[in-house]
């Protein structure tokens, strides 16, 4: 099977957020970069698939987070190279959407959602510009001929659906467990093609006015220590929080 | 601001309670609110007859409002890509300026918000469920059943549901989670008694760590690899607090934390704690629990 794993370079979940000068964007000094999880479990399902080729739109340092997909073990790699990633995620989709557009895949894999704009929705927009049916949040797979069923979990149960191949999927926890690259795949990997692409990604129409700090919780306290404090706890949850 | 389309979920031909909101979130934007329901399961053809009806919409949309759950998430960039536009995703506040729509949503596992102008026409938005608290007036909508002609290429064969009586946490008022200072997967009973006694709002959840050592499903799991909620009261019971876990929850309106390690980071983002032994300060929780709803 011809596989195209699209992923993303997005800050560490353990990044300690800063927001930069402009007021609108993540000042990214200092911050370490990696492979979004959730594309993790895209690039692990493509390996156990088929033959694999890593995409990615992001600035050139993505290339460091392509080359970690081709020491998992994907073939090649093509970095569509933009200075900044826009807002607006349809402007990501159309990029990416043009480029797959050239080669007939059997599957198109996604994470389900990247960490760092939470948009959850950059597979299914590439779906819809390439016409190819799409599921979305697929924690287990079959694939048989050119039918697939895949499982997906919706609220309060799990959903099974048929589809028929090519299709988009976008990939949840679950789904497999990713390999770590071992030392032979990253020595392989820097013989392994990665072309770099410069593309022009239009602003599209979503405006970035302010990123901003999280709404402050209110000083909690420790209202006790052992069961105790029960009573108490039950009191402020009634007549403060007015929760009970 | 134009009409606005508020797109609804239902589930064995019942609206879900997510609905409501979305409709309150709808007529923060307008006055004139259009809701409907998709007539089938396939995202395919729900797509397709949504996308229809807003092009239709005499004088057209200003905005599609859908609900940030899974069948939300999936469906409403399909929407959006016939539309030609992006989906402000999974908000948490709406507000109009002028004619322009402002969402704010959390970015960086809610250690930041982005604040943007939805510039586009229609402006698509999902709106992050358990947030946009439902009025009145929301519960009394008779939504529209948009018919779908043809369901599309992606069927869904069947729904499993999850095990019987059991609130899923993403739609829980009331969440109690327990992490690793549960010390035995046996343990969780000790919660779910706790549930029980808030009676049918209440849902038991879990961290990622007692997840991946396969005590839970994934089902049940809070935080950024799992789900996202916004409970009126989120009990946090033998849980340290990582920044993975405060992603999918950091918005619940009331947080208590019970842990034995006074200086777990969950204590910094509690309204609530207590310090000590959770074998006995849960079931003494439950006791008083049931007193009240007694």
């Amino acid at each position: 099977m011809r596989i195209a794993v699209c992923i993303k370079r997005v800050p560490d979940s353990e990044t300690r957020v800063k927001i930069a000068a402009d007021g609108k964007s993540l000042d990214e000094a200092g911050v370490k970069f990696v492979m979004n999880p959730y594309d993790e479990f895209a690039v692990e399902e493509g390996l156990r698939r088929g033959e694999v080729t890593i995409l990615s739109l992001g600035p050139a340092a993505a290339q460091e987070t392509i080359r970690t997909a081709l020491a998992m073990g994907a073939d090649r790699g093509v970095l569509l190279q933009a200075e900044k990633i826009p807002a607006d995620p349809f402007e990501a989709a159309k990029v990416i959407a043009a480029e797959l557009k050239s080669t007939s895949w059997d599957l198109i894999l996604f994470g389900r959602m990247a960490i760092d704009d939470y948009n959850h929705q950059v597979g299914p927009l590439v779906a819809e510009l390439l016409g190819l049916p799409c599921v979305t949040a697929v924690s287990h797979l079959e694939i048989e001929g050119s039918k697939g069923v895949a499982e997906r979990e919706i609220e309060g149960g799990i959903e099974v659906v048929e589809f028929p191949l090519p299709a988009v999927l976008t990939a949840d926890k679950g789904l497999n467990e990713p390999r770590y690259p071992a030392l032979k795949g990253i020595m392989a990997a820097k013989k392994k093609p990665l072309e770099v692409k410069p593309v022009q990604v239009g602003g599209g129409s979503f405006d970035v006015v302010a990123l901003t700090p999280p709404p402050e919780r209110k000083e909690g306290r420790i209202v006790g220590e052992g069961v105790g404090a029960v009573p108490e706890l039950i009191r402020v949850l009634r007549e403060e929080a007015k929760v009970l | 601001m134009n009409k606005v389309l508020a797109v609804l979920e239902q589930r064995d031909g019942t609206l879900r309670k997510v609905s409501f909101e979305v409709v309150t979130a709808a007529r923060r934007l307008s006055s004139a609110v259009d809701a409907v329901v998709c007539g089938s399961t396939g995202p395919e053809g729900c797509a397709t007859a949504i996308a229809e009806r807003a092009k239709s919409g005499g004088g057209g949309y200003g905005a599609l409002v859908f609900a940030a759950t899974a069948t939300g998430k999936d469906l409403a960039p399909r929407v959006a890509a016939k539309l030609g536009v992006g989906v402000a995703a999974d908000v948490t506040d709406l507000a109009v300026e002028g004619d322009t729509i402002v969402a704010t949503r959390p970015v960086y596992a809610g250690k930041a918000m982005q604040k943007i102008r939805v510039l586009g026409t229609p402006a698509v938005v999902s709106v992050r469920p358990n947030v946009f608290t439902a009025d009145a007036q929301a519960s009394q909508v008779k939504p529209e059943t948009l018919s779908v002609p043809s369901p599309g290429r992606v069927v869904v064969r069947e729904i499993k549901p999850a095990p019987a009586g059991m609130l899923d946490v993403a739609e829980a008022q009331i969440i109690i989670s327990g992490g690793r200072g549960l010390k035995d997967p046996a343990n969780f009973k000790v919660l779910e008694e706790l549930a029980k006694a808030f009676g049918e709002r209440a849902a038991v959840g879990a961290s990622r760590a007692v997840v991946d050592a396969g005590w839970r499903t994934h089902a049940d799991q809070v935080g950024q690899t799992g789900k996202t909620v916004s409970p009126s009261l989120y009990i946090a019971v033998g849980i340290s607090g990582a920044i993975q876990h405060l992603a999918g929850m950091r918005t619940s309106k009331v947080i208590v934390a019970i842990n034995k390690d006074k200086d777990a980071p969950i204590f910094k983002v509690a309204d609530y704690g207590i310090v000590g032994d959770l074998f006995e300060i849960v079931p003494k929780l439950t006791e008083e629990i049931r007193k009240l709803h007694g």
